[in-house]
């Protein structure tokens, strides 16, 4: 494999509602920043990638209008997934393999403020049996968290537990909208939503925006393994209380000896599905960031969790995870594990 | 044997809130005052109508409003003859590119008031503004021709100065 490494990352902070900026203006904020932050000027780069939704933004073509933000012009090598940006920093590495150019721009946004995130994300959904019931993602969520206590694999504390302990990183993430201090006991006596699944289970949905650059060689962190795996599409034949495809991705990307490890949890309750994936343990920092319980941008959150992991390098980690998921009850999970030079 | 199922229906409906954005949201301002505002590139220099947040080319934010003309020369067109879902217009009609006095990069919009037969690239035609304006480039009804004579425009859509 050739060695490539994160030259440079950028964030915009994660906001409630962005209102001001269109996707050209993310897009060109973000990349200007991750660039710099490399020290490359937007001619060197040899490829382009990028993860957004039309569903999400509400606009056909939104990619296409994002462009502007990045200079296409003279024409550029250039590609696009319908996913989160951790899916095209996956494909940006994968083409770096190629060997014939060693820099590639990443970068993702999403604005959830602009629509109902939960009914976009039910248009994935199995399009005769599923999505005509109307099940938001949330419920779909419930079932797997029910199937977890079920299980005895966690409890509802447990649940709680992990929403603290986001919220009390996150109270030192200046990126994102500050966490509202509670207790677990608070958590606890909250309503049901969608039983066994309060409302603050489920993650803060922002608006933002993230970019990487990827360069073959050179300092910065290094890749050391990357891998996406998927499971079925019917819920019904999974075992929602494990992640097997958050377990092979995490094998097939070497993910051991880490330090510290960036997961993206849609709810909270699939901390404790992804910790015993993806091998975590107490000896572990998980999410010093505060993870995607506190700020959850669609589309970038994946994306925003290399970020993180990059910085946990720079602040002295030596191997880092960082992980994306997508789809319904953690369907696809993507782990890239990075380590220090 | 029962009768075969050949549909099912599902609709679906996903509403949105879109917000303009700074850029767009400044342009939709001139139009409530009647006037027509681009941005210029700060590296190209270009002016871009209807503006754009950032300058495809350059990458650099647009941040200079510049105010262009009512008046302008259609620099290519193609007429519209049949009818679809949703037209606005009665066909035949003619869509046009038009390089506004004062813009580098052409606008898409609707030449109007003369019968399509007349419509010709170099033509000089000006905008026509409802009564009443909305925050929206229908504002501009379409463009009328306003009988100054035709400009030169070269092979790759430029109005020759």
């Amino acid at each position: 494999m050739r060695s490539i490494s994160i030259a440079g990352i950028a964030q915009l902070p994660s906001k409630l509602a962005e209102h001001h900026m269109d996707a050209a203006e993310l897009v060109q904020a973000v990349t200007a920043l991750a660039l710099a932050d490399a020290g490359i000027e937007r001619k060197q780069i040899g490829f382009v990638c990028s993860g957004s939704s039309d569903y999400i933004m509400g606009q056909p073509f939104s990619f296409v209008m994002a462009l502007d933000g990045v200079g296409a012009w003279p024409p550029i090598r250039e590609s696009h997934v319908e996913m989160d940006g951790a899916w095209a920093l996956y494909e940006a590495w994968v083409r770096l393999q190629h060997g014939d150019i060693d820099t590639a721009l990443v970068y993702s946004f999403g604005k959830s403020s602009v629509g109902n995130v939960d009914d976009a994300l039910g248009m994935q959904l199995d399009p005769y049996y599923v999505a005509p019931l109307g099940v938001s993602p949330m419920a779909l969520a419930a079932l797997q968290a029910r199937a977890l206590l079920d299980a005895r694999f966690a409890n509802e504390r447990d649940f709680a537990q992990a929403v603290m302990r986001a919220r009390l990183a996150g109270a030192r993430n200046p990126n994102i909208p500050t966490p509202t201090a509670t207790t677990v006991d608070a958590l606890l006596a909250a309503p049901w939503v969608a039983s066994p699944l309060r409302a603050h289970d489920a993650a803060v949905r922002t608006d933002g925006a993230a970019a990487i650059v990827l360069r073959a060689g050179g300092p910065g962190p290094k890749i050391t393994g990357f891998a996406h795996r998927i499971e079925p599409h019917a819920l019904g034949v999974r075992d929602l209380t494990t992640s097997p495809s958050a377990r092979r991705a995490a094998d097939d990307a070497g993910a051991s000896r880490i330090d510290v490890a960036e997961i993206h949890t849609p709810y909270a309750s699939q901390e404790t599905i992804l910790r015993n994936a993806l091998g975590l343990n107490d000896r572990m920092l998980v999410n010093p960031s505060g993870g995607t319980l506190v700020a959850e941008t669609p589309m970038v959150a994946g994306l925003l969790r290399v970020v993180e992991a990059t910085r946990a390098i720079r602040d002295g980690a030596h191997r880092a995870l960082a992980h994306a998921t997508s789809g319904p009850c953690l369907q696809h999970n993507l782990v890239c594990v990075l380590e220090s030079t | 044997m029962s009768a075969p199922v050949t549909q099912m229906k599902a609709p679906t409906r996903l509403e949105y809130l879109v917000h303009a954005g700074a850029t767009t949201t400044t342009f939709l301002h001139s139009i409530l005052k009647g006037q027509l505002v681009g941005r210029r590139c700060p590296v190209c220099h270009k002016v871009y109508i209807p503006p754009r947040g950032a300058c495809p080319t350059c990458a650099v934010l647009c941040t200079d409003e510049v105010p262009v003309s009512n008046s302008g020369t259609v620099t290519t067109f193609s007429i519209v003859r049949i009818p679809f879902e949703g037209q606005r217009l009665t066909p035949p009609y003619a869509c046009a590119h038009i390089v506004l006095d004062g813009a580098d990069v052409p606008l898409l919009h609707i030449v109007g008031g003369c019968s399509v037969d007349e419509v010709r690239v170099g033509m000089r035609v000006e905008a026509v503004w409802l009564e009443i304006p909305q925050p929206t480039l229908a504002t501009v009804t379409w463009f009328k021709p306003n009988g100054e004579p035709d400009r030169a425009v070269n092979d790759r859509g430029e109005v020759v100065p």
